[in-house]
């Protein structure tokens, strides 16, 4: 095993202790934190602000290394617009979410846990989104 | 399941995950951007996310069979609704490039406000989509 791949899988490890530990596999934890009006749940808030807390002052230093230890150098999303397609897709992304309560981490980790309402939410997500890749590959072909 | 301990706990582990992954190999934690990589990447690009989903699966998934307080493996959601949202949360994050990890956990950290706008626009849609569900239709999720 080389040390990238060693490093992913120690890194997802901790993700996933992380999501399990945290109760974020819960989806009445998450549907009850996105219940405002009802019975509020605080839960996701401290898991993100354990997470952000961690990565507003960690990345700072990460990125002002010259370059990653294990590669030529890091690979951060390019796109800085606030675009219509950003807002539209976060948009479903959150309808779905608050359908259910299932994001995709926790949703992975449930499947992996024998959760039966993740081994029916994972496949329908891959599912949607193979579908959009197949409409924006149309898309681009279109425009060619 | 409410402790903030845990949830603290929980979080840091996942900050944590996320320096790692782009301290070692300068990558981005994002769940989804991960998953959809795995289909579209150059075959090189693979065998990372590969082991990454693979740690995430695995440690997760043993996790939760020993936590007290781990939810329920028998269905309590109606299936239809299951895929409905499943459909939706694959399509959404795709298109809107990122999900509550990529544009939550690492965009925020990076302090990227296209991240911010993507976290702001998913609660908000998450939020009014609970309040409607459980507030105005009264239905079973």
């Amino acid at each position: 095993m080389n040390s990238t791949v060693l490093a992913a899988l120690v890194s997802g490890a901790l993700f996933g202790l992380g999501l399990a530990i945290s109760g974020m596999t819960d989806r009445r934890v998450i549907l009850g934190f996105l219940d405002l009006f009802g019975e509020f749940n605080p839960q996701l808030a401290y898991v993100l602000a354990g997470a952000v807390a961690v990565t507003a002052i960690a990345f700072r230093f990460v990125l002002n290394l010259p370059r990653p230890a294990l590669a030529a150098g890091f690979q951060l999303p390019a796109a800085t617009a606030v675009d219509r397609r950003l807002l539209l897709g976060a948009g479903i992304f959150g309808i779905g979410w608050g359908l259910v309560g299932f994001c995709p981490g926790p949703a992975l980790v449930g499947l992996a846990g024998g959760l039966r309402d993740a081994m029916i939410f994972v496949p329908a997500m891959l599912a949607g989104s193979y579908c959009h890749y197949l409409l924006e590959r149309r898309a681009r072909i279109g425009e060619e | 399941m409410n402790n903030w301990a845990y949830g603290l706990f929980g979080g840091v582990l996942i900050g944590l995950s996320a320096t790692l992954l782009l301290w070692s190999i300068g990558r981005i934690a994002g769940i989804s951007g991960i998953v959809n990589g795995l289909g579209t990447a150059p075959r090189s690009d693979r065998s990372w996310r590969l082991a990454f989903l693979l740690g995430l699966m695995t440690a997760g998934g043993i996790a939760l069979q020993f936590l007290p307080y781990a939810p329920m493996r028998a269905q309590t959601g109606s299936t239809p609704l299951l895929l409905l949202a499943g459909l939706l949360v694959g399509f959404g994050t795709r298109m809107g490039g990122g999900c509550t990890s990529g544009h939550g956990v690492c965009g925020l950290g990076r302090l990227s406000w296209r991240s911010l706008a993507a976290v702001l626009t998913f609660m908000a849609a998450a939020i009014a989509t609970v309040f409607i569900v459980r507030h105005l239709t009264g239905a079973p999720e």
